[in-house]
């Protein structure tokens, strides 16, 4: 075999192996800190699968929103709870073993359907010029995809409102001046 | 060039650890782990087949997946903190006073 033809299946292997030991790793690690940390180093070997496929602006993207800000979020959650002291209660045996196996299952029928669909062909090495390079992407959200791109903003909206009420203290009102008449509503229910 | 097979059997391995860890975890942190984690393997999908049939539009879903992924984090970690303050605990198997 050919070194040249070799080396992307190398890179491949390294990065698959990596990601599925940290996914393993957070599902097995008992400290809730240690297994976001898992997820980071796990989305940032996928963001560089990205990058083997020809997707550069959304490799990055993923490591800066996803490895990023949203891990932050989670790690940021879990020091506010104290979520590492957690001491988790066992998953019952009979649950693992046949958890184990239907997921087992589920990975070999996917497998033997994308074999028969695949069989060996492989991603095609040569794109188009300037594939997937951020003008190119640029130009195709603003111009097909202008009204979801739109209504991502709406959502965004949406889960910052619902972020801030739900998060709020209810029963300390800061600077509110709300006449006290909670017997009132308490008893007509 | 490596087999689109083998990204797309990549993918469905990730996807099914985050299920099992969804069902098994009782910590429900970890459980939202798990919840980025399937949807990571499916963002993979996504972008294998948009170089496989070389088209963009598989890789913009997957940059709305990752702001719908950013809205949900917020959301389920505020809800997070709100059970947190009613219960004292975030296990998932205490969670169950709307059980009849």
């Amino acid at each position: 075999m050919n070194i040249n033809t070799f080396i992307p299946y190398l890179v491949f292997g390294v990065l698959a192996l990596v990601s599925i030991a940290t996914a393993a790793a957070m599902l097995i690690s008992r400290d809730t800190v240690y297994s976001a940390l898992f997820l980071v180093l796990n989305f940032a070997t996928v963001g560089v699968l990205y990058l083997t496929l020809g997707a550069p602006f959304i490799a990055l993207s993923q490591i800066a929103v996803y490895a990023g800000a949203i891990m932050v979020l989670f790690l940021f959650v879990i020091m506010l709870l104290g979520g590492e002291r957690f001491i988790p209660s066992k998953p019952r045996r009979s649950h693992l073993v046949l958890a184990g196996v239907l997921g087992i299952v589920f990975v070999v029928e996917l497998a033997l359907g994308y074999i028969v669909r695949y069989g060996n062909t492989s991603v095609p090495v040569v794109q188009g010029p300037g594939y997937a390079n951020p003008n190119m992407l640029g130009i195709e959200l603003f111009s097909n995809y202008a009204l979801p791109f739109e209504v991502t903003s709406l959502i965004l909206l949406a889960a910052l409102v619902g972020a801030i009420v739900l998060t709020r203290d209810g029963k300390k009102e800061v600077g509110s001046v709300e006449p006290e008449v909670p017997a009132e509503k308490e008893s007509t229910n | 060039m490596v087999p689109v097979n083998y990204y797309l059997i990549l993918s469905a391995i990730l996807f099914s650890m985050g299920v099992i860890g969804v069902l098994l975890k009782s910590n429900a942190l970890v459980v939202f782990m798990s919840l980025e984690l399937m949807l990571n393997a499916a963002n993979l999908v996504f972008i294998t087949f948009a170089a496989y049939y070389q088209v963009l539009s598989g890789q913009l879903i997957v940059f709305f997946v990752m702001i719908v992924a950013a809205a949900e984090v917020a959301v389920g970690l505020a809800l997070l903190v709100a059970i947190f303050r009613n219960k004292k605990s975030v296990d998932v198997d205490q969670m169950s006073s709307l059980k009849g």
